[in-house]
């Protein structure tokens, strides 16, 4: 090859331009922590949000309450503003050595070599592929992505009829896109005793919503030559089966980080969540490559993304500044029902996490949620919250609860009583 | 002789060939090669929409072939045109050998037969390996594995490439490629035959009956009743890229009676597949997946490479293969009805089409079709690269300098380019539909199934169908 790829080296590379990257970008701008470059593979900077096209937005960090897309413009012109430099349609596709990525825009084929890189890249929806889900491969399958950007960016038309597959809060906003596209949500189905996410809407957007809920149910099958006609579907307890027709299935949340980068450049994932195991400074097990935002817990809402960018960018900055964590530092885990937990990874001399929170995922509901840590055979705290652990949305716990945790100890245990 | 469309001057191709798979284009291209008009009918809306698109897509030796058949002939010397024409047309290929592996004794004790057979077979460049130098191949493999026979030259090869290259070949030598074209009637006269479509008669001097799963019920038309397909069901896991790491080589099981059995195999884009099942169903357009075959497939992975089954699961599909209840391809002219039947190509299509045509032009030329060679052929097509083997275009930097088009990637899993999109719906036979988009470019077939392009590529594909014929989507442009 003759082509001698341009190198260009910011001090800090920021990859995705959503809600958790572009707010990195905008408060290591305004930090003046260098040359800032944000990349995002989109034609515009926004993340998902840019197609999320109802409202919901920026109640955490921005305190107020705004639609997707005009979140999505609000923190690119704050990064903008900030003096952060955003390049879109610039894809990176992998490393070309242990510091240096490889990118492709329409402007060329270059690399890029900063001195620090956030990775912000996000989580998708796990396709019906991913899921197992056998049958004929008709059209009218999407995600709830694919169809937010049919119908909210390209303004097409959907089907008629549709199921919704998943009971967490994206399969509402998949509901609430259908109706806007002219489709009916004939039924949602949950492999739940309950969809809980009801429980994240009021009573209003509940009767608006109106989706009837087939709970402990799995879709066994699709079916449909050309365009799909039904979904085969199967009680958990009972195991009876019927077919339920319809023209459109939108299979939702069941969420997969956007790890490949990560994992291309042999970062340590966390068996839970799958995106990189984390510190609570977002340090990965790579010197000098943070993570923010949803690659780190798939999937909690923007606003949560965007205070991990925030939080991110004062670890980024301290790291710029030649400071180095301690090598020492207990695991988290989490015990069943839930599923993750992040950050996994306790240090001391470590800022609390983002927001003083944990995340976790829960498997099941429960109303009055004991909250137990564990460390070597010893209840270090035990606490019960005021609000549900709920299947379908991320569960927060204050880090509080991990004060009297020993940085030398063995592995810390999370679970429920 | 030139290279100008040969189209039939008394609207009588001398040739019609039905079916526009692998087999059936490989024929069109080679009888195109020579002085003679030629039609190719083709049921669906694209070439290489039947089984062609939907199998194991591995070159074969024919190492394991039945010796002394004519499938083994056949597969063989398809093995040695077929990598030549991938050179010459850029049909992505890597040879990455396999290894046949023992499981238990009495596997093992089958290997030196197979070793034989392949010699009978005049494949010779197997050998018999113990299990540390399986796992020295293959360390990711199941515990248990007793031994295995190496196969140097198997290789990996991207079929949809191969049908579409071949037919564009056909295409640029002169054939009339007509879709949807389901033939659904004959009726044989003195000098011509009409084949009834469901776009109208097509007439020809002589007929090439390549249809497939539906080549019985073409060779009933035609007044015959020599055998009758059944649709054999293969069912697949395509699994992440993240695994490629973990498969090098083509991980094949030792073949028993029912058929080859379940291998595990790189792909030409960089996946790792596992598959295919083998059931024999009655109905001739199932290409559904199944809950059993999915149960199976996951069974016999646990085995072979546990560490694979934690891995995403990309995509799934199904072929069906065209199984006829014999153990040989069923190859048979009937000069007095200017008719030839292509039958029972069943698992070694890919590899064999090339070598099929070359046999089928010289049955025809014995059954009474003359068929001279022109002089003056266009060269074969360069197809776009959709394989991971060599430089894809957003990887190609003076590339996207020339056209910026290239260097804006669409589909973000598979990498796929604008500029790609475009020049497959502007190709010799452009992608009309979003499968055979897929098919062309790799398009939607990533990890996300469309969750991210699946919006923006609909649109491509529309913007790039209404102005058809216009190739003019260049830099200055845009
Ligand atoms: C349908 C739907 C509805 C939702 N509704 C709400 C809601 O009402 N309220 C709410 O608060 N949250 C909502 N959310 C969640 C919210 O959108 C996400 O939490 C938020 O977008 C996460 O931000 P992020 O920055 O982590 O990732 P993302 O927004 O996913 O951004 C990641 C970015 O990285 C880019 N990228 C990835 N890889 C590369 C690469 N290799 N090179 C270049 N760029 C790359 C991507 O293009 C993308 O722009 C919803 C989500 C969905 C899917
Ligand atoms: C699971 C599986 C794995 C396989 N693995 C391999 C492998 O690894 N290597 C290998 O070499 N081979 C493999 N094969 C075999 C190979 O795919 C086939 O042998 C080959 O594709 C057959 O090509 P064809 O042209 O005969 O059939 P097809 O591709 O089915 O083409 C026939 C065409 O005829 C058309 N047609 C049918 N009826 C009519 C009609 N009445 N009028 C007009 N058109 C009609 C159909 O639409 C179809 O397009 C595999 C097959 C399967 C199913």
């Amino acid at each position: 090859m003759t082509h001698q790829p341009r190198l260009i080296t910011p001090d800090v590379l920021i990859i995705g331009g959503g809600p958790a990257g572009l707010t990195a970008a905008a408060e290591l701008a305004g930090r003046r922590a260098g040359k800032i470059l944000v990349v995002d593979r989109e034609q515009d900077a926004g993340g998902i949000p840019r197609h999320s096209d109802h409202t919901g937005y920026g109640l955490r960090d921005l305190h107020r309450v705004m639609s997707g897309p005009a979140y999505a413009r609000h923190l690119l012109q704050a990064a903008t503003a900030a003096g952060a430099e955003i390049r879109t349609s610039t894809m990176v596709t992998g490393w070309a050595d242990a510091d240096t990525l490889d990118v492709t825009s329409p402007e060329g084929r270059y690399r890029i070599r900063p001195r620090a890189l956030v990775l912000a890249t996000g989580a998708r929806e796990r396709p019906r592929t991913a899921r197992r889900v056998p049958g004929d491969r008709p059209h009218g399958v999407y995600t709830t992505g694919q169809l937010q950007n049919l119908v909210h960016l390209h303004h097409r038309p959907v089907g008629k009829r549709a199921v919704i597959v998943g009971g967490e809060l994206v399969s509402w906003s998949a509901a609430v896109t259908l109706r806007e596209a002219g489709c009916t949500p004939a039924l949602m189905i949950s492999q739940y005793p309950k969809a809980e996410s009801y429980g994240a809407f009021n009573a209003a957007g509940r009767t608006v919503l109106r989706v009837p809920v087939a709970t402990r149910s799995r879709v066994t099958r699709i079916i449909g030559k050309g365009r799909c006609e039904a979904v085969e579907i199967e009680h958990l307890d009972t195991g009876r089966r019927r077919t339920v027709a319809c023209d459109t299935v939108v299979f939702t949340g069941d969420w997969i980080p956007d790890h490949e980068l990560a994992r291309a450049a042999g970062i340590t994932l966390d068996t839970g969540t799958l995106g990189p195991l984390t510190d609570t400074a977002l340090r990965t097990s790579l010197p000098g490559v943070f993570a923010a935002g949803n690659l780190l817990h798939p999937v909690d809402t923007a606003d949560v993304a965007a205070l991990d960018g925030k939080h991110v960018a004062e670890q980024v900055v301290r790291y710029l500044n030649g400071e180095r964590p301690s090598d020492q530092g207990v695991r988290l885990i989490a015990d069943a029902p839930f599923r993750w937990v992040a950050p996994q990874l306790l240090r001391p001399q470590d800022p609390a996490p983002a927001r003083g929170r944990l995340l976790l995922w829960t498997d099941e509901f429960v109303r009055f949620p004991k909250v137990t840590v564990r460390q070597d055979g010893r209840v270090v705290s035990r606490r019960t919250l005021a609000w549900p652990a709920a299947p379908g949305r991320v569960f927060r716990v204050p880090s509080g609860l991990l004060d009297g945790v020993s940085p030398t100890g063995g592995p810390v245990h999370i679970g429920l009583r | 002789m030139t290279a100008t469309p040969r189209s039939p001057h008394d609207g009588v191709y001398d040739v019609a060939v039905i079916g526009g798979g692998i087999v059936g284009a490989a024929i069109a291209r080679e009888l195109s090669g020579c002085d003679v008009s030629v039609a190719l009918l083709e049921a669906r809306d694209d070439v290489g929409d039947g089984t062609s698109k939907a199998n194991t897509a591995i070159l074969h030796t024919g190492f394991d072939a039945k010796p002394g058949t004519l499938e083994s002939r056949l597969v063989a010397r398809g093995y040695h045109l077929l990598s030549a024409y991938a050179e010459a047309t850029g049909i992505p290929v890597e040879h990455t050998g396999a290894v046949l592996v023992a499981w238990n004794e009495e596997e093992l004790e089958a290997l030196p037969g197979l070793k034989e057979k392949a010699e009978a077979n005049g494949y010779t460049r197997c050998r018999i390996v113990d299990a540390d130098e399986v796992y020295a191949a293959l360390p990711d493999l199941g515990e248990g594995v007793l031994g295995g026979l190496t196969v140097p030259d198997e290789s990996i090869i991207c079929t949809w490439t191969t049908n579409l290259a071949l037919a564009t070949d056909a295409r640029q030598r002169g054939t009339t490629i007509l879709l949807k074209h389901a033939v659904t009637g004959v009726e044989e006269g003195t000098e011509a035959t009409t084949l009834h479509t469901a776009a109208g008669e097509v007439r020809a001097r002589w007929v090439v009956n390549a249809a497939g799963l539906g080549a019985d019920h073409i060779d009933r038309l035609f007044g015959h009743d020599r055998f009758t397909v059944t649709p054999r069901r293969g069912e697949l896991f395509v699994f992440d890229k993240l695994t490629r790491p973990l498969v090098n080589k083509i991980v094949l099981p030792v073949p028993t009676s029912r058929g080859k059995g379940v291998l595990i195999s790189p792909t030409i884009y960089g996946n790792v597949m596992l598959g295919p099942t083998a059931e024999d169903l009655t109905d001739r357009t199932d290409t559904a997946t199944s809950e059993d075959g999915y149960a199976f497939l996951l069974s016999k992975g646990e085995r072979l490479m546990p560490r694979l089954l934690a891995e995403e699961v990309t995509a799934s599909y199904a072929g069906l293969r065209a199984a006829i209840d014999r153990s040989d391809y069923l190859i048979e002219a009937s000069p007095e009805q200017r008719y030839l039947l292509v039958g029972g190509i069943r698992s070694t299509g890919l590899t064999a089409g090339i070598a099929i045509a070359e046999h089928v032009r010289g049955l025809l030329e014995k059954a009474g079709l003359p068929l001279r060679t022109r002089e003056e052929l266009p060269p074969p097509p360069r197809m776009p690269n959709i394989g991971e083997a060599t430089l894809r275009p957003y990887q190609d930097g003076d590339l996207i300098d020339r056209d910026p088009a290239y260097g804006t990637v669409v589909c973000f899993c598979e990498r796929v380019t604008e500029g790609e999109i475009r020049d497959a719906c502007h190709a010799p036979l452009p992608a009309r539909t979003l499968e055979g988009l897929r098919r062309r470019t790799r398009v939607m077939n990533g990890r996300c199934q469309g969750f991210f392009c699946g919006a923006a590529v609909t649109a491509l594909l529309e913007q790039h169908q209404t102005d058809d014929g216009c190739r003019s989507q260049h830099k200055d442009n845009r």
